[in-house]
């Protein structure tokens, strides 16, 4: 399973990767396996301010819909307006087109919570 | 948790595993999408061992199965079968199954896996009652047997490979079964399945069925064949609408309300739940199983989602399936409304996370096999 080096990642599957004082967030792409077939893509709206742990996107497969939590607080500043079009993209690009928002962090220390590559690694394979 | 015979067959195939109906079955070996459209296209190959085998045998067995289940046991011959509902006394549905004539006094009954012991129980108690019951041989043979469903437009042509030199179930017709054998061993064969397309069903000793998957699924390789899981079992059947026990069907639901009144013949003699079935269907039933479409592009419905129209004051009713149609790109589902808001073309709304989603009422089947354009 593919686990980028220079990316965060939370014990949810979610990545982030940190950019100054914002971050992009996606699923990682062992989430992108175990659901399989993403069909549509709930992003969180623009403006919106989530806190650490809140679930602030969908992400439906055909089976089941699964809730995608934010890595960090702040204020939503991006969705990814392709997945609307094209939720495959979550499947076949988890970590680049399959982006789903971006976030402007408001506690930046929060991401030493997060896992490194090598500890997430760890907690999917295991 | 229970597992079937072929447990360690879909290990080896690296199947994702999940719990139904108290067994732990695969839900997908690739993905739901590619087995769907492997089976809708070529062939895709189900273990359905889960699922449950009675026997009955005796010369008052035919009688005993038409006081008990509601379709009309006297259209059987040897050699065919027919789908069927078991009722409780207020005519809910206790189960539905496929009830086969394997001989002149001799009938195998395929029940669901998560039913099993309620069947059996109901059964054994209408047996007790049965004025000539020492003439019915009632035997719950579920755990003797294991079963696979090889479904798909291309398994006509390779099925006669899966078994004996002989056997030839290729030529059996709808809903006929026939005996034949497997390495000398008997076996049923019948040409049913869950998935709207052609397909066959086989019934084999439990010791034996993984040697029929693995042929099969050697000869029907150059066909396309897949092995699928419960994932695409469950969105093929969706599209066609069949019903699923636990979702369209329980013990407080009525066949009639299910659309299911065909398969009741309230012109034979008296039956479980007969009387309150008459009643329903002359007061007409109140709510209704519909099929629907999603209008766009929107989340797929699921089960328990509130169906409303606009200007309703409170949900008409519920989804009980609903899933992304892999066939049609949208989303689909059934679901219980009451009768004024039944009928097709029905604008409807689907409430989604706390928003509603325009849907529309439609015939069933969603999709039919052969006969579909790509809408949206």
């Amino acid at each position: 399973m593919n686990v980028p080096a220079d990316l965060k990642y939370a014990k949810t599957h979610e990545w982030l990767l940190l950019k100054g004082e914002t971050a992009t967030v996606g699923i990682s792409d062992h989430a992108q396996h175990e659901l399989t077939d993403v069909v549509f893509v709930e992003t969180p709206a623009v403006g919106r301010k989530v806190k650490a742990g809140e679930a602030c996107a969908v992400v439906e497969s055909v089976k089941t819909a699964s809730d995608i939590y934010a890595p960090v607080s702040g204020e939503i500043t991006a969705a990814n307006t392709e997945l609307a079009q094209h939720p495959e993209l979550i499947n076949s690009d988890p970590y680049g087109k399959g982006w789903i928002f971006e976030i402007k962090l408001s506690q930046a220390s929060e991401t030493a919570q997060l896992l490194a590559p090598e500890a997430y690694s760890k907690q999917i394979s295991g | 948790m229970k597992r079937t015979p072929l447990f360690a067959a879909h290990q080896k195939s690296g199947a994702r595993l999940i719990e139904f109906g108290g067994w732990e079955m695969p839900v997908f070996y690739s993905s739901i999408a590619d087995e769907h459209q492997a089976t809708r296209t070529a062939a895709g190959l189900f273990d359905i061992s889960h699922m449950g085998e009675f026997v009955l045998c005796g010369p008052a067995a035919d009688a005993f199965l038409n006081s008990v289940l509601t379709n009309d046991i006297r259209k059987l011959r040897p050699g065919l079968g027919q789908y069927t509902l078991l009722c409780n006394e207020s005519g809910g549905v206790i189960d539905d199954l496929y009830v086969y004539q394997t001989g002149a006094e001799e009938f195998l009954m395929v029940v669901n896996a998560a039913r099993i012991e309620a069947d059996f129980r109901w059964m054994r108690k209408l047996w007790s009652a049965f004025p000539n019951h020492d003439d019915v041989d009632l035997v719950n043979a579920s755990d003797a047997f294991g079963a696979v469903a090889l479904q798909g437009p291309k398994v006509a042509a390779f099925i006669d490979h899966c078994v004996d030199r002989g056997g030839n179930p290729s030529e059996l017709g709808k809903n006929e079964i026939k005996q034949t054998t497997f390495d000398g061993k008997k076996i049923f064969v019948s040409r049913t399945g869950y998935t709207g397309e052609d397909g066959f069903e086989i019934v084999a000793p439990a010791d034996v069925i993984e040697p029929v998957w693995n042929r099969i699924l050697e000869a029907g390789r150059p066909h396309g064949l897949k092995p699928a899981g419960l994932g695409a079992r469950d969105t093929l059947r969706t599209e066609v609408c069949y019903p699923l026990y636990g979702h369209e069907l329980d013990e407080q639901t009525t066949p009639l309300e299910a659309g299911l009144g065909f398969f009741v013949a309230l012109d034979k003699s008296d039956f479980m739940g007969k009387q309150p079935l008459l009643a329903q269907k002359a007061a007409s039933p109140a709510r209704r199983l519909v099929a629907f479409k999603m209008q766009g592009r929107c989340a797929p419905p699921r089960p328990g989602y509130p169906i409303w129209t606009s200007g309703s004051p409170a949900p008409i009713g519920n989804v009980t399936s609903g899933t992304q149609s892999p066939s049609l790109g949208i989303g689909i589902g059934l679901g219980y409304v009451g009768k004024d808001f039944a009928a097709p073309n029905t604008a409807i709304e689907i409430e989604i996370r706390g928003q509603r989603a325009p849907a529309t009422i439609v015939a069933k089947p969603i999709y039919k096999s052969g006969k579909n354009k790509i809408t949206v």
